[in-house]
Protein backbone atom coordinates (compact mmCIF):
# COMPACT_ATOMS: atom_id res chain seq x y z
CA UNK A 1 0.00 0.00 0.00
CA UNK A 2 1.17 3.68 -0.87
CA UNK A 3 2.09 5.59 1.82
CA UNK A 4 0.81 9.06 2.23
CA UNK A 5 1.43 11.96 4.15
CA UNK A 6 -1.55 13.14 5.72
CA UNK A 7 -2.06 17.23 6.22
CA UNK A 8 -4.00 17.70 9.49
CA UNK A 9 -3.55 21.68 9.24
CA UNK A 10 -1.87 23.69 6.49
CA UNK A 11 -0.98 27.57 6.59
CA UNK A 12 -1.99 29.82 4.37
CA UNK A 13 0.31 29.33 1.14
CA UNK A 14 1.73 25.71 1.24
CA UNK A 15 2.90 23.81 -1.89
CA UNK A 16 4.18 21.05 -4.06
CA UNK A 17 7.16 22.27 -5.13
CA UNK A 18 10.35 20.48 -7.14
CA UNK A 19 12.76 22.07 -10.21
CA UNK A 20 10.11 23.37 -12.36
CA UNK A 21 9.13 22.74 -15.57
CA UNK A 22 11.58 24.41 -18.01
CA UNK A 23 10.89 24.09 -22.20
CA UNK A 24 7.65 25.86 -22.44
CA UNK A 25 8.53 29.57 -22.25
CA UNK A 26 7.84 29.36 -26.03
CA UNK A 27 3.91 29.18 -24.69
CA UNK A 28 4.53 31.65 -22.01
CA UNK A 29 5.01 29.82 -19.26
CA UNK A 30 7.75 30.07 -16.76
CA UNK A 31 9.97 26.80 -15.06
CA UNK A 32 8.38 28.11 -11.62
CA UNK A 33 9.60 25.85 -8.53
CA UNK A 34 10.81 26.17 -5.74
CA UNK A 35 11.29 30.03 -4.42
CA UNK A 36 14.78 28.67 -2.71
CA UNK A 37 16.36 26.03 -4.74
CA UNK A 38 19.31 25.55 -2.21
CA UNK A 39 16.88 23.88 0.28
CA UNK A 40 15.35 21.44 -2.28
CA UNK A 41 18.83 20.59 -3.04
CA UNK A 42 20.05 20.77 1.07
CA UNK A 43 16.88 18.61 1.57
CA UNK A 44 17.75 15.92 -1.01
CA UNK A 45 21.41 15.54 0.69
CA UNK A 46 20.30 15.50 3.87
CA UNK A 47 18.21 12.43 2.81
CA UNK A 48 20.51 11.24 0.48
CA UNK A 49 18.35 11.39 -2.35
CA UNK A 50 17.71 12.93 -5.90
CA UNK A 51 17.60 16.79 -5.67
CA UNK A 52 14.42 16.23 -8.33
CA UNK A 53 12.29 14.95 -6.17
CA UNK A 54 8.97 17.09 -4.96
CA UNK A 55 8.91 18.67 -1.09
CA UNK A 56 6.40 21.02 0.41
CA UNK A 57 7.41 24.53 0.30
CA UNK A 58 5.73 26.25 3.02
CA UNK A 59 5.59 30.43 2.96
CA UNK A 60 5.78 31.86 6.49
CA UNK A 61 3.94 29.17 8.32
CA UNK A 62 3.85 25.49 8.01
CA UNK A 63 1.36 22.60 9.41
CA UNK A 64 0.85 19.52 10.79
CA UNK A 65 1.51 16.52 9.26
CA UNK A 66 1.34 12.46 10.10
CA UNK A 67 2.90 9.49 7.85
CA UNK A 68 0.92 6.33 7.49
CA UNK A 69 4.06 4.57 7.44
CA UNK A 70 7.63 5.22 9.17
CA UNK A 71 9.60 7.31 7.12
CA UNK A 72 12.20 9.64 7.29
CA UNK A 73 12.22 13.84 6.97
CA UNK A 74 14.49 16.42 6.17
CA UNK A 75 13.27 20.47 7.28
CA UNK A 76 15.44 23.30 5.15
CA UNK A 77 15.05 26.57 4.04
CA UNK A 78 13.00 29.43 6.69
CA UNK A 79 14.05 28.06 10.16
CA UNK A 80 10.28 27.33 11.55
CA UNK A 81 9.60 26.03 15.05
CA UNK A 82 9.00 22.18 14.69
CA UNK A 83 7.64 19.56 16.99
CA UNK A 84 7.64 15.96 16.89
CA UNK A 85 4.84 14.89 19.35
CA UNK A 86 5.63 17.83 21.39
CA UNK A 87 9.31 17.07 21.05
CA UNK A 88 11.57 20.41 19.37
CA UNK A 89 13.62 19.33 15.95
CA UNK A 90 16.32 20.55 15.02
CA UNK A 91 15.97 22.46 11.47
CA UNK A 92 18.46 21.66 9.21
CA UNK A 93 18.12 17.89 9.74
CA UNK A 94 16.57 14.94 9.08
CA UNK A 95 14.60 13.22 11.41
CA UNK A 96 12.49 9.80 11.68
CA UNK A 97 9.07 10.44 11.25
CA UNK A 98 7.25 7.42 12.74
CA UNK A 99 4.22 6.07 11.73
CA UNK A 100 1.05 7.84 13.66
CA UNK A 101 3.06 10.68 15.22
CA UNK A 102 2.11 13.86 14.73
CA UNK A 103 4.54 16.25 13.33
CA UNK A 104 3.91 20.14 13.79
CA UNK A 105 5.81 23.06 12.22
CA UNK A 106 4.91 26.29 13.77
CA UNK A 107 6.03 30.03 12.08
CA UNK A 108 8.93 31.06 10.26
CA UNK A 109 11.68 32.34 12.40
CA UNK A 110 14.03 33.24 10.33
CA UNK A 111 13.12 33.21 6.49
CA UNK A 112 10.22 32.70 4.62
CA UNK A 113 9.77 29.63 2.68
CA UNK A 114 10.66 26.64 4.66
CA UNK A 115 10.56 22.97 3.13
CA UNK A 116 9.91 19.53 4.59
CA UNK A 117 11.09 16.99 2.63
CA UNK A 118 10.14 13.14 2.97
CA UNK A 119 12.08 10.31 2.00
CA UNK A 120 10.97 8.69 -1.50
CA UNK A 121 9.12 12.43 -2.24
CA UNK A 122 5.91 13.69 -2.40
CA UNK A 123 4.89 11.44 -4.98
CA UNK A 124 1.73 13.20 -6.58
CA UNK A 125 1.13 12.37 -10.48
CA UNK A 126 3.45 14.45 -13.20
CA UNK A 127 1.70 17.04 -14.76
CA UNK A 128 3.73 18.69 -18.05
CA UNK A 129 6.72 16.78 -16.35
CA UNK A 130 6.85 18.16 -13.17
CA UNK A 131 4.82 18.19 -9.67
CA UNK A 132 5.38 22.19 -8.84
CA UNK A 133 2.39 23.97 -8.12
CA UNK A 134 2.25 27.43 -10.55
CA UNK A 135 -0.22 29.65 -8.84
CA UNK A 136 0.29 32.36 -11.32
CA UNK A 137 -0.73 29.52 -14.03
CA UNK A 138 -3.09 27.78 -12.43
CA UNK A 139 -1.44 24.86 -12.49
CA UNK A 140 -2.03 23.01 -8.82
CA UNK A 141 -3.58 24.24 -6.11
CA UNK A 142 -2.17 25.46 -2.49
CA UNK A 143 -2.17 22.47 0.13
CA UNK A 144 -5.58 22.36 2.29
CA UNK A 145 -6.06 20.75 5.47
CA UNK A 146 -7.49 17.07 4.93
CA UNK A 147 -4.75 16.52 2.02
CA UNK A 148 -3.81 12.89 1.53
CA UNK A 149 -0.15 13.50 -0.30
CA UNK A 150 0.93 10.02 -1.65
CA UNK A 151 5.06 9.12 -0.84
CA UNK A 152 7.06 7.39 -3.15
CA UNK A 153 8.78 4.59 -2.52
CA UNK A 154 11.97 3.70 -2.02
CA UNK A 155 14.78 2.76 0.51
CA UNK A 156 14.59 4.78 4.34
CA UNK A 157 17.26 6.46 4.50
CA UNK A 158 18.48 7.03 7.82
CA UNK A 159 17.69 9.77 9.77
CA UNK A 160 19.54 11.68 12.48
CA UNK A 161 21.73 14.16 9.95
CA UNK A 162 22.09 18.09 10.36
CA UNK A 163 24.12 20.81 8.24
CA UNK A 164 24.95 24.38 8.67
CA UNK A 165 24.10 26.27 5.55
CA UNK A 166 25.97 30.15 5.15
CA UNK A 167 23.20 32.82 6.10
CA UNK A 168 20.93 33.50 3.59
CA UNK A 169 18.14 34.85 5.55
CA UNK A 170 19.50 38.37 6.35
CA UNK A 171 19.42 40.16 3.14
CA UNK A 172 23.20 41.82 1.94
CA UNK A 173 24.66 42.69 -1.42
CA UNK A 174 23.28 40.65 -4.27
CA UNK A 175 25.79 40.54 -7.46
CA UNK A 176 23.75 42.22 -11.29
CA UNK A 177 25.05 41.04 -14.26
CA UNK A 178 24.13 44.02 -16.98
CA UNK A 179 21.42 42.38 -19.55
CA UNK A 180 19.62 43.45 -22.54
CA UNK A 181 18.26 46.54 -21.47
CA UNK A 182 20.59 47.78 -18.87
CA UNK A 183 21.91 50.78 -21.38
CA UNK A 184 18.34 52.30 -21.18
CA UNK A 185 19.52 53.50 -17.76
CA UNK A 186 22.20 56.21 -17.91
CA UNK A 187 25.59 55.73 -16.07
CA UNK A 188 24.17 58.23 -13.45
CA UNK A 189 21.50 56.17 -12.78
CA UNK A 190 23.21 52.91 -12.28
CA UNK A 191 25.62 54.49 -10.00
CA UNK A 192 22.78 55.80 -8.05
CA UNK A 193 21.55 52.53 -8.33
CA UNK A 194 24.11 51.07 -6.69
CA UNK A 195 24.88 53.13 -4.06
CA UNK A 196 20.95 53.16 -2.96
CA UNK A 197 20.11 51.31 0.72
CA UNK A 198 16.45 48.78 -0.82
CA UNK A 199 14.51 47.17 1.89
CA UNK A 200 12.45 44.06 1.26
CA UNK A 201 8.97 45.03 0.70
CA UNK A 202 6.05 43.48 1.73
CA UNK A 203 4.59 43.03 -1.30
CA UNK A 204 6.87 39.75 -2.13
CA UNK A 205 5.17 36.47 -3.45
CA UNK A 206 6.48 33.94 -5.46
CA UNK A 207 6.27 36.19 -8.77
CA UNK A 208 8.15 39.18 -7.82
CA UNK A 209 9.69 41.00 -4.99
CA UNK A 210 9.54 44.86 -4.71
CA UNK A 211 12.38 46.75 -3.20
CA UNK A 212 11.40 49.72 -1.19
CA UNK A 213 13.53 52.66 -1.27
CA UNK A 214 13.73 56.07 -0.20
CA UNK A 215 15.57 57.43 -3.05
CA UNK A 216 13.93 59.52 -6.49
CA UNK A 217 12.31 56.91 -8.74
CA UNK A 218 14.97 55.36 -10.85
CA UNK A 219 14.24 55.61 -14.30
CA UNK A 220 14.83 54.28 -17.95
CA UNK A 221 15.65 57.00 -20.31
CA UNK A 222 12.57 55.28 -23.09
CA UNK A 223 10.64 53.66 -20.17
CA UNK A 224 7.53 53.75 -21.70
CA UNK A 225 8.55 53.23 -25.37
CA UNK A 226 9.81 49.54 -24.55
CA UNK A 227 8.79 46.55 -26.97
CA UNK A 228 7.59 43.99 -24.68
CA UNK A 229 10.53 41.62 -24.21
CA UNK A 230 12.06 38.57 -22.72
CA UNK A 231 11.94 38.33 -19.31
CA UNK A 232 13.91 35.87 -16.98
CA UNK A 233 14.16 34.82 -13.07
CA UNK A 234 16.05 37.57 -11.32
CA UNK A 235 15.52 40.28 -13.82
CA UNK A 236 15.10 43.85 -11.81
CA UNK A 237 12.26 45.32 -13.52
CA UNK A 238 11.69 49.12 -13.03
CA UNK A 239 7.94 49.62 -12.43
CA UNK A 240 6.18 53.05 -13.35
CA UNK A 241 6.31 54.21 -9.69
CA UNK A 242 10.92 53.81 -10.16
CA UNK A 243 11.05 51.21 -7.49
CA UNK A 244 12.54 48.05 -8.70
CA UNK A 245 10.71 44.36 -8.58
CA UNK A 246 12.85 41.06 -8.98
CA UNK A 247 10.89 38.89 -11.18
CA UNK A 248 10.92 35.13 -9.24
CA UNK A 249 9.84 31.95 -10.00
CA UNK A 250 6.48 32.49 -10.98
CA UNK A 251 7.22 35.81 -13.44
CA UNK A 252 5.76 36.39 -16.64
CA UNK A 253 7.97 35.26 -19.47
CA UNK A 254 7.59 38.99 -21.49
CA UNK A 255 7.17 42.30 -20.29
CA UNK A 256 6.78 45.95 -21.12
CA UNK A 257 8.61 47.08 -18.13
CA UNK A 258 12.49 48.14 -18.67
CA UNK A 259 15.26 45.63 -16.47
CA UNK A 260 18.39 47.57 -14.88
CA UNK A 261 19.86 44.35 -15.03
CA UNK A 262 19.56 40.52 -13.60
CA UNK A 263 20.37 39.48 -10.22
CA UNK A 264 22.62 36.59 -10.29
CA UNK A 265 20.75 32.47 -10.38
CA UNK A 266 22.89 31.84 -6.70
CA UNK A 267 21.68 35.00 -4.98
CA UNK A 268 18.47 34.40 -5.33
CA UNK A 269 17.54 32.08 -2.68
CA UNK A 270 18.44 35.31 -0.50
CA UNK A 271 15.73 37.55 -2.36
CA UNK A 272 13.06 34.93 -1.65
CA UNK A 273 14.41 34.13 1.98
CA UNK A 274 14.46 37.70 3.80
CA UNK A 275 11.81 38.94 5.47
CA UNK A 276 9.99 42.41 4.90
CA UNK A 277 12.16 45.14 5.75
CA UNK A 278 15.26 43.22 5.18
CA UNK A 279 18.34 45.53 3.36
CA UNK A 280 19.90 45.29 0.45
CA UNK A 281 21.82 46.54 -2.12
CA UNK A 282 23.05 45.94 -5.87
CA UNK A 283 26.19 45.79 -7.32
CA UNK A 284 27.24 45.19 -11.12
CA UNK A 285 29.77 42.40 -11.79
CA UNK A 286 31.11 41.71 -15.20
CA UNK A 287 30.12 38.56 -17.17
CA UNK A 288 33.09 36.45 -16.15
CA UNK A 289 32.79 37.23 -12.65
CA UNK A 290 29.39 35.91 -12.83
CA UNK A 291 30.23 32.67 -13.96
CA UNK A 292 32.71 32.13 -11.46
CA UNK A 293 30.60 33.17 -9.06
CA UNK A 294 27.83 30.66 -10.39
CA UNK A 295 30.06 28.09 -10.95
CA UNK A 296 31.67 28.11 -7.44
CA UNK A 297 28.16 28.25 -5.92
CA UNK A 298 27.36 24.88 -8.20
CA UNK A 299 30.18 23.26 -6.72
CA UNK A 300 29.48 23.98 -3.49
CA UNK A 301 26.12 22.88 -3.97
CA UNK A 302 27.08 19.35 -5.59
CA UNK A 303 29.06 18.91 -2.54
CA UNK A 304 26.21 19.37 0.04
CA UNK A 305 26.28 15.23 0.43
CA UNK A 306 30.16 15.54 2.10
CA UNK A 307 28.90 18.51 3.94
CA UNK A 308 25.76 16.14 6.06
CA UNK A 309 27.21 15.65 10.07
CA UNK A 310 25.20 13.52 12.54
CA UNK A 311 23.41 14.85 14.93
CA UNK A 312 25.56 13.84 18.54
CA UNK A 313 22.62 12.91 21.00
CA UNK A 314 22.93 14.63 24.45
CA UNK A 315 22.74 10.75 26.49
CA UNK A 316 20.03 12.75 28.56
CA UNK A 317 17.75 12.92 25.44
CA UNK A 318 17.90 9.09 25.11
CA UNK A 319 14.81 7.97 27.76
CA UNK A 320 15.82 3.79 27.30
CA UNK A 321 19.54 4.64 27.41
CA UNK A 322 19.94 1.37 29.91
CA UNK A 323 18.72 -0.69 26.49
CA UNK A 324 21.52 0.57 24.40
CA UNK A 325 24.80 -1.93 24.31
CA UNK A 326 27.28 0.36 25.29
CA UNK A 327 30.58 -1.27 25.68
CA UNK A 328 30.77 -2.93 22.54
CA UNK A 329 32.32 -0.11 20.31
CA UNK A 330 35.00 0.72 23.03
CA UNK A 331 38.55 0.87 21.57
CA UNK A 332 41.78 0.01 22.16
CA UNK A 333 43.39 3.30 23.41
CA UNK A 334 47.35 2.39 21.97
CA UNK A 335 45.60 1.38 18.68
CA UNK A 336 46.22 3.31 15.34
CA UNK A 337 43.35 4.87 14.89
CA UNK A 338 43.74 4.91 11.10
CA UNK A 339 44.15 1.83 10.98
CA UNK A 340 40.71 -0.56 10.66
CA UNK A 341 40.37 -3.74 11.79
CA UNK A 342 40.19 -6.30 8.94
CA UNK A 343 42.47 -4.06 6.50
CA UNK A 344 44.42 -6.46 4.48
CA UNK B 1 15.53 47.64 -42.70
CA UNK B 2 16.93 50.01 -41.25
CA UNK B 3 17.41 48.28 -38.40
CA UNK B 4 20.24 45.90 -37.83
CA UNK B 5 20.05 43.23 -35.73
CA UNK B 6 21.72 42.66 -32.23
CA UNK B 7 22.76 40.11 -30.11
CA UNK B 8 22.62 40.47 -25.94
CA UNK B 9 23.15 38.22 -22.90
CA UNK B 10 19.98 38.08 -20.83
CA UNK B 11 21.22 37.46 -17.46
CA UNK B 12 22.59 34.21 -17.09
CA UNK B 13 20.00 32.34 -19.05
CA UNK B 14 20.97 33.06 -22.59
CA UNK B 15 21.94 35.00 -25.86
CA UNK B 16 18.82 37.40 -27.42
CA UNK B 17 18.70 38.52 -30.81
CA UNK B 18 16.94 41.58 -31.80
CA UNK B 19 15.42 42.45 -35.18
CA UNK B 20 13.77 45.52 -34.39
CA UNK B 21 12.82 48.59 -31.92
CA UNK B 22 9.23 48.18 -32.49
CA UNK B 23 6.95 45.59 -33.89
CA UNK B 24 6.58 45.23 -37.49
CA UNK B 25 5.63 42.45 -39.37
CA UNK B 26 9.06 41.90 -41.07
CA UNK B 27 10.87 42.10 -37.70
CA UNK B 28 8.25 39.42 -36.05
CA UNK B 29 8.71 36.83 -39.33
CA UNK B 30 12.56 37.59 -38.91
CA UNK B 31 12.34 36.30 -35.21
CA UNK B 32 10.26 33.69 -35.76
CA UNK B 33 12.44 32.57 -39.03
CA UNK B 34 15.70 32.87 -36.94
CA UNK B 35 14.26 30.79 -33.85
CA UNK B 36 13.47 28.13 -36.22
CA UNK B 37 17.13 28.24 -37.90
CA UNK B 38 18.27 27.93 -34.74
CA UNK B 39 16.09 25.14 -33.50
CA UNK B 40 17.58 22.97 -36.88
CA UNK B 41 21.12 23.54 -35.76
CA UNK B 42 20.31 21.01 -33.02
CA UNK B 43 23.62 22.95 -31.01
CA UNK B 44 23.73 21.03 -27.88
CA UNK B 45 24.63 24.00 -25.65
CA UNK B 46 20.80 25.12 -25.91
CA UNK B 47 18.38 24.46 -23.55
CA UNK B 48 15.15 25.81 -25.14
CA UNK B 49 14.57 28.51 -27.71
CA UNK B 50 11.63 31.45 -27.43
CA UNK B 51 10.40 34.32 -29.39
CA UNK B 52 9.01 37.53 -28.23
CA UNK B 53 7.26 40.70 -30.72
CA UNK B 54 10.49 41.09 -32.20
CA UNK B 55 13.34 39.10 -30.99
CA UNK B 56 14.30 35.37 -30.79
CA UNK B 57 15.89 33.91 -27.44
CA UNK B 58 17.92 31.04 -27.27
CA UNK B 59 18.42 29.89 -24.09
CA UNK B 60 21.99 28.34 -22.94
CA UNK B 61 23.63 28.31 -19.33
CA UNK B 62 25.91 31.20 -19.72
CA UNK B 63 28.03 30.15 -16.54
CA UNK B 64 28.82 26.82 -18.51
CA UNK B 65 29.06 27.95 -22.26
CA UNK B 66 32.27 30.12 -24.25
CA UNK B 67 30.07 33.24 -24.50
CA UNK B 68 32.40 33.94 -27.19
CA UNK B 69 31.54 31.15 -28.89
CA UNK B 70 28.04 30.87 -29.13
CA UNK B 71 27.58 34.69 -30.09
CA UNK B 72 30.01 33.84 -32.77
CA UNK B 73 27.45 31.23 -34.35
CA UNK B 74 24.70 33.36 -34.16
CA UNK B 75 26.26 35.97 -35.52
CA UNK B 76 27.07 34.23 -38.61
CA UNK B 77 23.45 32.66 -38.67
CA UNK B 78 22.34 35.46 -38.80
CA UNK B 79 24.80 37.05 -41.90
CA UNK B 80 23.75 33.79 -43.49
CA UNK B 81 21.07 35.52 -45.22
CA UNK B 82 18.55 38.23 -44.85
CA UNK B 83 15.99 37.32 -42.37
CA UNK B 84 13.33 40.20 -42.84
CA UNK B 85 12.34 38.54 -46.35
CA UNK B 86 12.75 34.78 -44.76
CA UNK B 87 9.37 32.67 -45.02
CA UNK B 88 7.54 31.73 -42.19
CA UNK B 89 8.84 28.22 -40.56
CA UNK B 90 6.79 25.32 -41.07
CA UNK B 91 4.46 23.34 -39.18
CA UNK B 92 1.91 26.45 -38.61
CA UNK B 93 -1.85 26.27 -38.26
CA UNK B 94 -4.51 28.17 -39.57
CA UNK B 95 -7.21 27.98 -37.14
CA UNK B 96 -11.18 29.48 -37.60
CA UNK B 97 -12.66 30.56 -34.15
CA UNK B 98 -16.17 30.74 -33.67
CA UNK B 99 -16.89 34.32 -31.88
CA UNK B 100 -19.73 36.12 -30.60
CA UNK B 101 -19.40 40.05 -31.43
CA UNK B 102 -20.99 42.10 -28.66
CA UNK B 103 -24.13 41.22 -26.78
CA UNK B 104 -24.07 41.09 -23.05
CA UNK B 105 -20.82 38.40 -23.72
CA UNK B 106 -18.85 41.57 -25.23
CA UNK B 107 -19.72 44.50 -24.08
CA UNK B 108 -17.32 46.43 -25.49
CA UNK B 109 -17.46 46.05 -29.15
CA UNK B 110 -20.09 49.47 -29.49
CA UNK B 111 -17.41 51.28 -27.80
CA UNK B 112 -13.99 49.97 -29.96
CA UNK B 113 -15.92 50.27 -33.29
CA UNK B 114 -16.90 53.69 -32.72
CA UNK B 115 -13.11 54.21 -31.60
CA UNK B 116 -12.07 52.88 -35.16
CA UNK B 117 -14.32 55.03 -37.25
CA UNK B 118 -17.50 52.12 -37.76
CA UNK B 119 -20.70 50.96 -36.79
CA UNK B 120 -20.89 48.11 -34.75
CA UNK B 121 -22.18 45.77 -38.19
CA UNK B 122 -18.98 47.28 -40.11
CA UNK B 123 -16.74 46.40 -37.16
CA UNK B 124 -18.48 43.14 -37.10
CA UNK B 125 -17.67 42.47 -40.80
CA UNK B 126 -13.81 43.79 -40.40
CA UNK B 127 -13.26 41.82 -37.49
CA UNK B 128 -14.23 38.48 -38.60
CA UNK B 129 -12.82 38.55 -41.53
CA UNK B 130 -9.49 39.74 -41.03
CA UNK B 131 -6.76 36.69 -40.79
CA UNK B 132 -4.37 37.69 -37.93
CA UNK B 133 -0.98 36.14 -36.63
CA UNK B 134 0.23 34.68 -33.26
CA UNK B 135 2.99 37.67 -32.72
CA UNK B 136 3.95 35.54 -29.80
CA UNK B 137 2.77 34.28 -26.53
CA UNK B 138 2.59 35.30 -23.07
CA UNK B 139 1.49 36.94 -19.98
CA UNK B 140 -0.56 34.02 -18.85
CA UNK B 141 0.44 30.24 -20.47
CA UNK B 142 -0.92 30.09 -23.67
CA UNK B 143 -1.87 33.50 -24.37
CA UNK B 144 -1.93 34.58 -27.56
CA UNK B 145 -0.89 38.30 -29.07
CA UNK B 146 -2.66 38.58 -32.54
CA UNK B 147 -1.71 41.24 -34.91
CA UNK B 148 -1.97 43.06 -37.09
CA UNK B 149 -5.70 43.99 -37.42
CA UNK B 150 -5.92 47.10 -40.09
CA UNK B 151 -4.78 50.18 -39.28
CA UNK B 152 -8.14 52.14 -38.24
CA UNK B 153 -7.72 49.65 -35.06
CA UNK B 154 -4.95 51.26 -33.66
CA UNK B 155 -6.59 51.80 -30.56
CA UNK B 156 -5.38 53.14 -26.89
CA UNK B 157 -5.68 50.70 -23.87
CA UNK B 158 -8.39 52.00 -21.92
CA UNK B 159 -7.65 54.69 -18.96
CA UNK B 160 -8.71 52.68 -15.96
CA UNK B 161 -8.94 48.47 -16.02
CA UNK B 162 -12.13 46.27 -16.79
CA UNK B 163 -11.88 44.79 -13.49
CA UNK B 164 -12.07 40.94 -15.23
CA UNK B 165 -13.31 39.67 -18.69
CA UNK B 166 -13.38 35.75 -18.61
CA UNK B 167 -10.81 33.15 -20.03
CA UNK B 168 -12.13 32.86 -24.12
CA UNK B 169 -12.02 36.94 -24.11
CA UNK B 170 -11.40 38.27 -27.47
CA UNK B 171 -10.03 41.85 -26.51
CA UNK B 172 -8.30 44.49 -28.78
CA UNK B 173 -5.96 47.31 -28.82
CA UNK B 174 -3.24 48.86 -30.55
CA UNK B 175 -4.01 46.84 -33.65
CA UNK B 176 -4.13 43.35 -32.07
CA UNK B 177 -6.23 40.61 -30.71
CA UNK B 178 -5.87 38.71 -27.54
CA UNK B 179 -7.87 35.43 -26.36
CA UNK B 180 -7.84 35.62 -22.74
CA UNK B 181 -6.01 32.40 -21.07
CA UNK B 182 -7.96 33.01 -17.72
CA UNK B 183 -10.46 35.86 -16.00
CA UNK B 184 -7.72 38.76 -15.48
CA UNK B 185 -8.17 42.59 -15.61
CA UNK B 186 -7.25 44.30 -18.46
CA UNK B 187 -6.87 47.73 -20.11
CA UNK B 188 -8.00 45.72 -23.12
CA UNK B 189 -11.35 46.48 -24.95
CA UNK B 190 -14.13 43.32 -24.64
CA UNK B 191 -14.93 42.98 -28.13
CA UNK B 192 -15.84 39.09 -28.82
CA UNK B 193 -15.96 35.66 -26.78
CA UNK B 194 -15.32 32.32 -27.98
CA UNK B 195 -15.70 29.29 -26.43
CA UNK B 196 -11.46 28.58 -27.07
CA UNK B 197 -9.42 27.86 -24.45
CA UNK B 198 -5.87 28.32 -24.68
CA UNK B 199 -4.34 26.49 -21.75
CA UNK B 200 -5.44 23.05 -20.94
CA UNK B 201 -2.92 21.79 -18.14
CA UNK B 202 -4.41 18.28 -17.91
CA UNK B 203 -4.48 17.50 -21.54
CA UNK B 204 -1.43 15.65 -23.67
CA UNK B 205 -1.16 18.76 -25.48
CA UNK B 206 -1.69 21.55 -23.02
CA UNK B 207 -0.92 24.71 -25.69
CA UNK B 208 -3.52 25.35 -28.56
CA UNK B 209 -1.80 27.80 -29.92
CA UNK B 210 2.23 28.35 -31.06
CA UNK B 211 3.87 31.41 -32.47
CA UNK B 212 3.28 31.44 -35.78
CA UNK B 213 0.09 30.23 -36.08
CA UNK B 214 -2.83 32.28 -37.88
CA UNK B 215 -6.60 32.74 -36.93
CA UNK B 216 -10.06 34.11 -38.42
CA UNK B 217 -12.73 34.68 -35.95
CA UNK B 218 -15.68 34.53 -37.85
CA UNK B 219 -18.81 35.92 -36.45
CA UNK B 220 -21.20 33.51 -34.61
CA UNK B 221 -24.77 34.36 -32.79
CA UNK B 222 -24.53 34.32 -29.11
CA UNK B 223 -26.72 30.96 -28.31
CA UNK B 224 -24.22 29.44 -30.19
CA UNK B 225 -20.96 30.72 -28.02
CA UNK B 226 -22.82 29.35 -24.96
CA UNK B 227 -23.80 25.94 -26.60
CA UNK B 228 -19.91 25.51 -27.51
CA UNK B 229 -19.12 27.13 -23.56
CA UNK B 230 -21.46 24.32 -22.73
CA UNK B 231 -20.70 21.12 -24.25
CA UNK B 232 -17.07 21.21 -25.66
CA UNK B 233 -14.44 18.79 -23.64
CA UNK B 234 -11.67 19.38 -26.13
CA UNK B 235 -11.09 23.36 -25.24
CA UNK B 236 -11.33 24.33 -28.91
CA UNK B 237 -14.77 25.89 -28.94
CA UNK B 238 -15.74 24.54 -32.43
CA UNK B 239 -12.45 25.73 -33.21
CA UNK B 240 -11.35 24.24 -37.13
CA UNK B 241 -7.88 23.77 -37.64
CA UNK B 242 -6.07 23.34 -40.85
CA UNK B 243 -2.32 22.81 -41.35
CA UNK B 244 -0.35 25.58 -43.36
CA UNK B 245 1.81 25.17 -46.27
Amino acid sequence: MTAELILHSAGPALSIQDQGRPGHLASGLTRGGAADCLALAEGAALLGQDPSLAAIEMMGMGGSFESTQDTVIALTGATMSAQLDGAALRWNASHLLPAGARLTIGGAVTGTYGYLHIAGGIDTPLQMGARAGHGSAGIGTPLVAGTRLPIGAGPTPAAGYFLTPDDRMSGGELRVVRSAQTAQFDAQTQGRFERTAFHKDMRANRMAVRMDHGAAPFQAQNGLGIVSEVIVTGDIQIAGDGAPFILMAECQTTGGYPRIGTVLPSDLPRVAQAQAGTQFTFRFVSLQDAKDIELCARAKTRALGGAIRPLVRNPGDIADLLSYQLISGAVDARADPFTQKGDP
Amino acid sequence: MTFSPKIATVGMAGLLVTFGDKLSEPANRAALAFRAAVNAQGWKEVSETTTSLVSAFVLCDLAAVDIDVMQGRLADLLASRDWYAAPLPAGRSLWHVPTVYGTDLAPQLEEAAALAGLDPDAAIAQLSSARVRVLTIGFAPGQPYMGELPANWDLPRQEGLTRSVPGGALITAIRQLIIFTAASPTGWRHIGQTAFRTFRPDASAPFALAPGDELIFPSVPRAEVLRLRASDQTGDGGADREALP
